[in-house]
Order: C-alpha cells, then sequence, then structure tokens
C-alpha cells in the first residue's frame, strides 16, 4: 500500500511537469504559461479536480512506444469559477506540442460527455500543434469523436473556446463549433491551411500573424469573439464572462446581487439623439446607462462594428444586447453585422438569457457587393433567429425602423413580447426624401411640392405613432425611463413560456 | 430697479448673471442660437429668444437680433456678459437708440480703451505706469531699430489692434529688431486688417496682475484688490487667484490707486478690470484696461464678499455703490481655474461633442463652480471651449490650493477631453504652491508638452490602497453569485498583489464595517467609503484623511485618477502575480505604417485606392472635423496596401484610414 502511495506521488510529480522544466521555460519564454498554470488562474484557487492523468498514448509506431508521458498533451478536468461548476481541457503544447493522440481525444470526450449529463459548461484551453501525426487515422477519428460530442452539446451546455497558442487545420473546427472563441493577441492562430500551404497553392506570401493571427479573427475574419492582451488578461476575462453564462439550458441565467437601483432615471439620455436625423450618436452610451453599474460585456467589438452585440445585467440578471450602431455604416444591415448579431441571438435564446433589442436602423446596405456576397441570405438568418426565438424579446426603437430592416430587429411581428419606442422613433418604410421620390415621383421637378410632401411625410411617418395606433408598439417611453421599463417588463416576463411548434430542426438559411 | 433684463451671452456666464438677477427679484431673458437650443442657459432664464443659427456671427453677435429681442421681451437692460458684444460701441449706441440700458461702461469709455495706444497715452496722461516704449507708428525697420536702441534691449513689438499673441515679437538685437518689425507688420495685417505696430520695453519674468475697478458715476469709485492671472498657456489665462502671493500692500496700494486714476481720467462708469505687467522688483506697468465683466471676477468676489454682477446692475440702474474704498477688505485666498474642453494629451487640441458624464464637485463655501453645461449637453465647436470654471476658497492660500486639489479629484467629465489632469499637475508642482508664477511658467514648467506619466503619484500607496479595494469589492459580490457548488463556494482570499504601472505591490485587503482594512509594506490604511460598483468617483476616507479618486474599470483592470495621476492597476492573486511576470512586455504596435485620423471626424473623401503609389505631400484623405475639412497628405513616398475606412464614416481620434506596404528597406 505505502508503495503505491509512493508511485502514485512519483506518477503525479511526473504528469504536473508536463513535458519537463526546460519545455515549460520554453513556454514562459514565448510569453506563455503551461497547460496547469492556465487552470489555476481560470478556476477558483484549490478547486481543480484532474481526471486521467495517468492515461497515456497507445501508440507503438516511429519510436512512440518508449515515448509516453502520463495526461497525454492535455489535463482534464472541472472545478469551479466563482463556485460555479465548470468543465475544462487545457491543451499542453509541453507534451508532443499538444497535439491531439487518441487518447488525447478520449480525455476530452470524456469530461464533454460527463458535462452534457451534468449540465455544465466546457471550457478548452487550445494550445496544439494538430494531429498526432504518429498516430494516423486514429487521430483523425480523435477529432470527429470531439467534433461530434460538440454538436450534441451544442444548446445544451455553452461551449467556450481560448486559443493560446497554434491551432491549424481540423482542430480548428472544434472550437469552430463551439459558442465563442477567444484568441490570445501575438501567441495564438488559426487557420485551416497555413501560411507555406498558401505559398504552394496560391502564391500568396502571408505571415502567420497576418493570416490567422488573433487581431485577423476578430476584424477581418469574425471567427474569434474578442482577443485579449495575453494569456493573464485572457484567462481573468473568461472569469469574469462566465459569470454572465448560466450553467445549461435547462437554467436560468445566474443572478448576482447589485445596488443599481431598477428605478434609475437618467435624464442625460433624453438629449442622446441629436436633432439632426442624419447625424451618428453612440448607442453604446444607452446600453451603458441601461444597464446595471454601466458594465456591458462586448463581443465582437472590432467586427461588423455597424451590430453590437454583448451581455449585461439588469438588477443583476443576465440580459443579451443587440443593437444598432449608428455610428458604424449609420447602423445599416449588411452580411456580416446579419451573421453576428443572428449567431448572438440563438445563443441567447438557446441559454434562456432576454435579448434587449436596440433598433436605429435605416434599412439594408445596398450594392453589388452585398447582393452577390447573398445579403438575401444572410440577413434572413437574423430574422429566423429573431423569429424563432422564444426567451423574452424587449424592443426598443430609439430612432430609425425603416423598411424590412424594421421587421428583422425584433418586431412586435417577430412576436417581440415589448416594443417600445423613444418619441425620436420614426417607423416608416424609408426616410422621408425616399418615399416622397418614389410616391410624387411626377413632382420630382418642382422642388417646392417636393419639400411639401416631404413634410408632410415626415409628420405623418416620422414618429412612433403610426406604429402605436396598430399596436407594434406597446408604448412611447422617455428615454430617461428605459432602463425602468424594461427592468419592468423583464420581471413581468420571468416566467413566459412560449414554445416552437415540434420538428427535427428548423432549416436556418445557412 | 430693472423689472427684466436680458443677458446677450450664453454658457457659464449667461449662467452666472441669470444666479444674481434671480437673487436680485430681476426677471432674466436669455438668447440663443440653433447649437444651443438646449443650453443651460436657455433653461434656466425666465424666458429665451432664439436669435440666429449656431454661428455666433450670425446669432450672439447680430446687434438688431438682440435689440429685438429685448423689445419683444420688455427687457429693460442688457447685461453683455465678456467676449461677443461685451465692448462694441455700435452695440451700446444701437440699445440707447432703443432706450435700453447697457449693464457696463458708457460707449466714450470702451472707445478710449479699445485702442491699444490710444489707451496707453491716457494712461500716461492719467500719471498711469506704463511699459518704457514708442506708442507711436512705426513706419519702417530702421525706425524700429532706432526706437528699440533708445528703450534699450529686449524690446517687445507687437500689434496696434492686436491680442491673442499674433502680431508680437520679441527681439534681443538690431537683426531680430528688423526681422521682428516686418514679420509682426505682416502678421498684424493679415490677422487684423491692420499693419500699426508699436515696441516697449521687455518686462523680465513678468507676472500678469490686474487690479479689478468699480465706479458708479457718483464720483466713488473703488478697486476691488488685485488677481494674479500669470499661468497662461499661448496667452490664455489658465489659473487665476486672488489676491496675489507677490504683491506687498504699498504695491496693491499704488496699482489700485493708479487704476482709479484712470477711471477717473475717462469718467468710468462700471466694472472694469486694469491689467498691470509686474517684473521680478515689482514695478509694474499698465498693459491694458478692459471695459467690461472678466471671466476670472470670481476670485475677486470671493475675497471681498462682493457680487461684482450685482454692483454692475445697480450702477446700470443709476444707484449709487454701497460700498466705499475704506470698506473693501481683502479675506482668504481664492484660485480659479478654467476648465477648457481640450485635450492636453495631444497639444491642447479643442474637443468638442457631447458630455456623456459630467460630475461637478459639489459647492460649499469653499467650492465654486460656475458653469453651463449639463449632464447630455453638448461642447459645441462654434463656441468657446470653456466648460465651467472652478473656483476655491481658503483662509489662506495653501488651504485654498488643497481645497482646489480635491475638488479637481471630484470634476468627473466623460465625452469629451478635458484639462483637468493638467490643472491638477499645476497644482501639484512646488513652484506653482511657492507662488513663484510668471507669464512663462506652463512654458517653463512643461517644455515639452503635457504628458501623463510628468507626475508620478506622490504616494503610490493611496492608489494601491484603492485598487485593492475595489477589487475585494468585486470579489466579494462575485462570490455571491447564484448556482455555486453547495458547501464548495468561492471564498475570497486576503492576500492580493496589485500591479500598478508594471510595478507589485503585494497587500492584504480585509473587508469591514464601512470599507476595508487593507496593509501595503507593512503599513496599514483603513479606507472607509460608500462606493458601488459602477460609480466614477470614490469618496472616503483613508486613515481618517478625505479622498476622491476617480475610477474606471477597464475589463479586468481599472484606471485611477487622482490628484493629476493615472495609474492603471490589475489586482492579482498571489499566483496571477508570479505568472503575470512571465506576460511578454509588448512594444507599442509600430504605426508608421498606417495614416491614422488626427482628430475624431467624418471621413469626407479617400484620394487613394489600393496598391497606389504616392509621393511624400499627396493628399491621402480628407477628414472633416470641427467644420473644417482637413487634408491629410503622404509623409513620405509609399505604396499604398489596403483603404481601412470608408467615405462617410465616422473616425475616432487615431483610427487607422489606411495602411502602407511596409518599406523598411527603404
Amino acid at each position: 500500500m505505502q508503495e503505491i502511495i509512493l508511485e502514485l506521488e512519483e506518477k503525479r510529480t511526473k504528469a504536473r511537469l508536463g513535458g519537463g522544466k526546460p519545455r515549460i521555460d520554453a513556454q514562459h519564454g514565448k510569453g506563455k504559461l503551461a497547460a496547469r498554470e492556465r487552470i489555476d488562474l481560470l478556476l477558483d484557487p484549490g478547486s481543480f479536480e484532474e481526471w486521467d492523468m495517468f492515461m497515456e498514448h497507445r501508440c507503438v509506431d516511429f519510436g512512440m512506444a518508449d515515448s509516453r508521458v502520463p495526461g497525454d498533451g492535455v489535463v482534464t478536468g472541472y472545478g469551479t469559477i466563482n463556485g460555479r461548476l465548470v468543465f475544462v481541457f487545457s491543451q499542453d503544447f509541453t507534451v508532443f506540442g499538444g497535439s491531439l493522440s487518441e487518447a488525447h481525444a478520449e480525455k476530452i470526450c470524456k469530461i464533454m460527455d460527463k458535462a452534457m449529463q451534468v449540465g455544465a459548461p466546457v471550457i478548452g484551453l487550445n494550445d496544439s500543434g494538430g494531429a498526432r501525426i504518429q498516430e494516423g487515422v486514429a487521430s483523425l477519428a480523435g477529432y470527429a469523436e470531439v467534433f461530434q460530442r460538440n454538436v450534441m452539446a451544442s444548446g445544451v451546455v455553452p461551449q467556450i473556446s481560448l486559443i493560446m497558442g497554434p491551432c491549424a487545420g481540423g482542430a480548428v473546427y472544434s472550437p469552430a463549433m463551439t459558442d465563442f472563441i477567444f484568441m490570445v493577441k501575438d501567441s495564438s492562430y488559426m487557420f485551416v491551411t497555413g501560411p507555406e500551404v498558401v505559398k504552394t497553392v496560391t502564391h500568396e506570401e502571408v505571415t502567420h500573424e497576418e493570416l490567422g493571427g488573433a487581431l485577423t479573427h476578430v476584424s477581418k475574419s469574425g471567427v474569434a469573439d474578442l482577443a485579449f492582451e495575453n494569456d493573464v488578461e485572457s484567462l481573468l476575462q473568461l472569469r469574469r464572462f462566465m459569470d454572465f453564462l448560466p450553467s445549461s439550458n435547462r437554467e436560468k441565467p445566474p443572478q448576482r446581487p447589485t445596488n443599481d437601483p431598477a428605478d434609475r432615471i437618467d435624464m442625460s439620455l433624453d438629449t442622446l439623439i441629436p436633432n439632426n436625423t442624419n447625424k451618428p450618436y453612440d448607442m453604446k452610451e444607452l446600453i451603458v446607462k441601461m444597464v446595471d453599474e454601466g458594465d456591458f460585456f462586448e463581443l465582437a467589438s472590432n467586427y461588423a462594428k455597424n451590430m453590437i452585440t454583448g451581455f449585461a445585467r439588469m438588477e443583476g440578471s443576465t440580459v443579451g444586447i443587440v443593437a444598432n450602431q449608428p455610428m458604424s455604416l449609420a447602423g445599416c444591415l449588411d452580411i456580416d453585422s446579419s451573421r453576428k448579431g443572428a449567431r448572438f441571438v440563438r445563443f441567447c435564446d438557446c441559454f434562456n438569457i432576454p435579448i434587449i433589442t436596440l433598433v436605429d436602423v435605416p434599412g439594408f446596405m445596398p450594392g453589388t457587393a452585398q447582393e452577390y456576397g447573398g445579403i438575401i441570405k444572410h440577413g434572413a438568418k437574423l430574422l429566423y433567429a429573431f423569429a424563432e426565438a422564444t426567451v423574452p424579446k424587449i424592443t426598443i426603437i430609439t430612432r430609425k425602423a425603416y423598411g424590412g430592416a424594421y421587421d428583422v430587429m425584433s418586431s412586435k411581428h417577430l412576436r417581440g413580447d415589448v416594443n417600445f419606442a423613444w418619441p425620436s422613433a420614426e417607423i416608416a418604410v424609408m426616410g422621408p426624401k425616399g418615399a416622397v421620390e418614389i410616391i410624387f415621383r411626377q413632382d420630382m421637378n418642382d422642388r417646392a411640392k417636393i419639400i411639401e410632401r416631404t413634410e408632410e411625410y415626415r409628420s405623418k411617418f416620422a414618429n412612433p405613432f403610426v406604429a402605436g395606433s396598430r399596436g407594434f408598439i406597446d408604448d412611447v417611453i422617455m428615454p430617461n425611463s428605459t432602463r425602468k421599463r424594461v427592468c419592468r417588463s423583464l420581471h413581468m416576463l420571468k416566467d413566459k413560456e412560449l414554445t416552437n411548434p415540434w420538428r427535427k430542426h428548423g432549416n436556418i438559411p445557412l | 430697479m430693472f423689472n427684466k433684463i436680458l443677458i446677450a451671452n450664453r454658457g457659464e456666464i449667461a449662467c452666472r448673471i441669470i444666479k444674481t438677477a434671480r437673487k436680485m427679484g430681476i426677471k432674466t431673458v436669455a438668447v440663443y442660437s440653433d447649437a444651443d437650443a438646449d443650453a443651460l442657459h436657455r433653461l434656466m432664464a425666465d424666458e429665451a429668444v432664439h436669435i440666429g443659427p449656431s454661428s455666433s456671427a450670425h446669432s450672439y453677435l447680430v446687434i438688431d437680433n438682440i435689440v429685438q429681442a429685448c423689445k419683444k421681451t420688455g427687457a429693460e437692460a442688457v447685461h453683455p456678459g465678456y467676449g461677443f458684444l461685451s465692448e462694441n460701441r455700435k452695440f451700446q449706441e444701437a440699445l440707447s437708440a432703443a432706450g435700453i440700458v447697457f449693464i457696463g461702461p458708457d460707449a466714450h469709455a470702451i472707445y478710449a480703451m479699445g485702442d491699444k495706444i490710444e489707451s496707453k497715452k491716457l494712461a500716461r496722461e492719467a500719471g498711469v505706469s506704463t511699459v518704457p516704449g514708442y506708442l507711436d507708428v512705426i513706419k519702417n525697420p530702421e525706425e524700429a531699430v532706432e526706437i528699440a536702441r533708445s528703450i534699450g534691449y529686449p524690446v517687445m513689438i507687437k500689434a496696434s489692434a492686436g491680442g491673442g499673441g499674433k502680431g508680437m515679437r520679441i527681439a534681443f538685437d538690431d537683426a531680430q529688431c528688423i526681422e521682428g518689425f516686418v514679420s509682426a507688420t505682416n502678421e498684424a495685417k493679415l490677422a487684423f486688417a491692420d499693419d500699426r505696430v508699436f515696441i516697449e520695453k521687455y518686462v523680465d519674468q513678468p507676472r500678469h496682475i490686474e487690479i479689478q475697478v468699480l465706479a458708479d458715476g457718483y464720483g466713488n469709485t473703488l478697486y476691488l484688490g488685485e488677481r494674479e492671472c500669470s499661468i497662461q498657456r499661448r496667452h490664455q489665462k489658465v489659473i487665476e487667484e486672488a489676491p496675489s502671493p507677490f504683491l506687498d500692500e504699498e504695491t496693491r496700494r499704488s496699482m489700485g490707486e493708479q487704476a482709479v486714476a484712470l477711471c477717473r481720467a475717462v469718467k468710468y462708469k462700471s466694472a472694469g478690470t486694469v491689467e498691470f505687467i509686474v517684473d521680478s522688483k515689482r514695478n509694474f506697468y499698465f498693459l491694458e484696461m478692459n471695459t467690461r465683466l472678466q471671466v476670472e471676477h470670481p476670485v475677486t468676489e470671493l475675497v471681498t464678499g462682493l457680487d461684482i454682477v450685482e454692483l454692475m446692475i445697480k450702477v446700470a440702474a443709476g444707484e449709487a455703490l454701497p460700498v466705499t474704498q475704506r470698506e473693501v477688505r481683502l479675506h482668504g485666498w481664492a484660485v480659479e481655474c478654467r476648465i477648457y474642453a481640450e485635450d492636453p494629451f495631444r497639444g491642447f487640441m479643442p474637443s468638442t461633442g457631447r458630455l456623456n458624464r459630467y460630475i461637478q464637485p459639489p459647492e460649499s463655501s469653499a467650492v465654486r463652480v460656475d458653469s453651463g453645461v449639463y449632464e447630455g449637453g453638448e461642447i459645441s465647436m462654434y463656441y468657446d471651449p470653456m466648460i465651467a470654471k472652478l473656483v476655491t476658497y481658503g483662509d489662506s492660500r495653501t488651504q485654498a490650493i488643497q481645497y482646489m486639489r480635491d475638488a479637481l479629484d471630484h470634476f468627473y467629465i466623460c465625452g469629451v477631453s478635458h484639462n483637468i489632469p493638467f490643472l491638477a499637475s499645476i497644482m501639484a508642482k512646488q513652484r506653482f504652491v511657492e507662488g513663484r508664477l510668471t507669464t512663462n511658467f506652463i512654458a517653463e514648467e512643461y517644455p515639452n508638452g503635457f504628458h501623463i506619466a510628468d507626475l508620478p503619484p506622490e504616494n503610490p500607496d493611496i492608489l494601491v490602497t484603492v485598487a485593492a479595494s475595489i477589487q475585494r469589492q468585486h470579489a466579494d459580490r462575485e462570490a455571491r453569485i447564484s448556482g455555486q457548488f453547495l458547501g464548495h463556494e468561492m471564498v475570497v482570499a486576503d492576500e492580493w498583489v496589485v500591479r500598478m504601472n508594471k510595478s507589485n505591490h503585494p497587500v492584504s485587503v480585509r473587508t469591514t464595517e464601512g470599507g476595508y482594512d487593507v496593509v501595503v509594506n507593512t503599513k496599514r490604511f483603513a479606507l472607509r467609503t460608500n462606493w458601488d460598483f459602477g460609480q466614477p468617483l470614490l469618496r472616503g476616507t483613508i486613515n481618517g484623511r478625505q479622498i476622491c479618486v476617480q475610477v474606471e474599470r477597464r475589463g479586468v483592470d481599472y484606471r485611477l485618477l487622482h490628484a493629476g495621476t493615472q495609474a492603471d492597476c490589475l489586482v492579482l492573486t498571489p499566483l496571477g502575480a508570479q505568472l503575470a511576470s512571465y506576460m511578454p512586455v509588448k512594444a507599442p504596435p509600430d504605426m508608421s505604417r498606417y495614416l491614422l485620423s488626427p482628430m475624431p471626424g467624418l471621413l469626407v473623401s479617400v484620394a487613394v485606392s489600393d496598391g497606389q503609389e504616392i509621393k511624400a505631400g499627396e493628399t491621402l484623405a480628407v477628414v472633416e472635423a470641427m467644420k473644417m475639412e482637413n487634408i491629410l497628405r503622404a509623409e513620405r513616398d509609399g505604396v499604398v496596401k489596403q483603404i481601412h475606412a470608408l467615405p462617410g464614416d465616422s473616425l475616432a481620434v487615431d483610427q487607422i484610414i489606411l495602411e502602407f506596404e511596409n518599406t523598411k528597406a527603404a
């Protein structure tokens, strides 16, 4: 017995060292933390329960038989973040470059299966050179097993990927199927094929960073949601982020105490909308002044900036915010912003997070780039997402709500639960100028008449009353009381029940 | 007394005049332009009249519109404030033709003091000490040299119609004198359409000290002590105080008496200011007389206990001054800071926009805030960028400065850039505290401009204590989130490490009744505060001493502002701090490959396209900001790699407009 305990200690010590001290030092030298250090920072101190520390690979080819490291390049288990259960795997770059073997994949699958059974999020800390080539197809099979579980877990438990090193080739498709991808600047990259292959195939010369670095994915491709400065900041941000999420689709979002009064009035919002309807203003000011404590966790802040998405709290409980941003492209809907918004709305709907939609949208972005790019299908994603969502949906039209974009942005017709308008709201098929140019085409040469007609149209439609008279708007509210009205609406909707008809699954226009 | 007066001004001064009028039971009429439709002065007044579009040339400066506004509302008198029409003779004539009283001096005094050369001659005749110089118009460079030699170098060459530093040159020898004469003449011609210049003695270690005067037209002419306004940036006053730390009683009296003599000579009525320049030996020379209420009048009000606006109104209404010179006593010390909407970290570039958050320090017997804005209001591009005047009053200069430092900490502005950090930095300068001021103070103390690193925290432990306490408060609350592992809830530790501006400070933080007990390097700090999450100001006491720190949570770290210093604090567990030491120190990215927007604005056009070769000086893009089109040109030859912003985009400052190919080899 004593011998076994001694041997256990020995094995543990060996396993904890991963690829050994020199490799850990090398990892530090690159400004990266070791796999276990990352877990220690992410989880509450002392809360980590490690599984499969002694698992090893079963490969005997290419000299692998003599090269075994307990744990096989990934640290898995569960622990808590602020006392709440999460499952985590952390790939260990110091062991075979973090490459994925059959055993490595089995360890990940094991925690994913358990996470789904008990209803807790899965966090992946990715730092892997790719497939364990020595294992050949067994390694590929391992990937696919993980992919399958990613899909099965999708919408059941939140899945979050933090890319902290390389993630290339087929390996990218596991994070790609998780709900959120965060990356570490300068030390992580993601791509399907690397710069060398790119060069031979397309003759493009591109660096790792340009092709698949954090900045590329948060601003150009939109693959990643946020990029953080370094490992430490990333892990602290991830702790902060997890506090917003429910543990599974069986739970409501977590509650956190706050002293921010639900009936807090903010008079300064009454002057947020500029007198000139074409002048931009920052929608984030409304978000920050409406939500608890001004604490807004924005996602994809560098991608499709004309659409703002992110989490906040109202009276201590998580809400998802979707908002048009007049500061960027006048807040119009285009391909990127529709996709960004749609995915976020669907996440909220999966996990019982009420959605607050702030609308100031002049319409869809015109142009060949948009049409050729398939704005019809992409715009439809956002429409589909809002329409199928059954969580509480509160919409506030601050200014423009024009045309089809009005319908899309969580309108009454898409089962919006509470639809408010500010006095500055203009709900119409289009802006007065454009409308008059179509309706009164024959008068186009008569400037005075056009001005008169425009004014007529403006006074008729550039207000919330026509929509209000049809019940498309539940009430016109003063901007200063927005928080109070939204808080009350959320209370009213707390036990909302709404189910969509049974089906195998809908067919969202992908 | 009047029943109703109109205030022909805007902003803080309009609000300040309305306050006094209200106190006197007089109804007020505000005038406003398009841009001021929601301005505070409009909302404060009993009535308001729209007088035109935003630009002041078409609103606040249109005499007819203001006269019409008086007629429409039945205002019997007009207070012009400062600036705008306050020293405009035509305005006075128009008012008197309409039978409306001008609350200010008579037209002849304004006229006599309006011209720099004329006013100097008058002053000299009235026995006022003037700078040795030659006041007649100088015809050519040769004559300039002759005069300069007779006065003795160094000399100052000044435009007759000048102001704001334009058309001014200092010469130390003949060559500089010739060159200065030519350039000052040219500049004056361009700026004022008047190329007359004169020469006077250049004063060493000059201080700007001015005398507040007040005359009732019945023979009672008072001087209300002096104000020192030496802290100037490009001839714009930034900080003023009363009294001056430099004057002795004798100098004060002789300056005051000369100022009164000048007033008598021009039969002055109402409030006015006689400006002097004072050299290191307390020789003083007359500069000019301002025939209006000065921006910095509050410091005089605080040390004399008189309401200058009230007295101006009384005098205008034909009443005699209720005080005599004997009764004018100076008590205590007052300091004023002008809070400007400008970016001190970017060469004091004016800033405009929406005041997202605006929190003034609470007013008291020690703190006075004259402002014309409110949270959610707008700092418009059309007018002076002054947001407010912050004035503190104490028994001594030291106390007034201490109150000012504290009040600056309490002043929170978000949305536009502002000079509060700069003001706080001046307040912390030893030279300022010692009162060793000259008009070159700012140029000498900040030779390379103003940088946040100029002022390291006086006592870093204070900020460490605050950061640790805020972190503890967050951590304690996070540990109360729902859905925790029963029996395995999060327990918050007492030991933390505050990483402030890259250095580690281990601390122990305990939550106690009403605050936190923090140990930093074996020193104990008891922070007592009722600060709550999301509040921008943490007010409280540390070991009994009052403190106010501005707190901005930026993701996982905190930016703290206190006493003009800024500290970025990341509070980590001891393990986190140890691991953080492995994190790479990243050099700021090389932005020379990018064309950045130098200001917030609208991208009007991009003149180049991807892959285009460009030559130095070529136009790249046009950015519109503050109604001005700014042409951005290439600094060197290169190739455009990619355009990052589209015409019509709103640009933030430093936003990337386009990227150049990497041409490091060249």
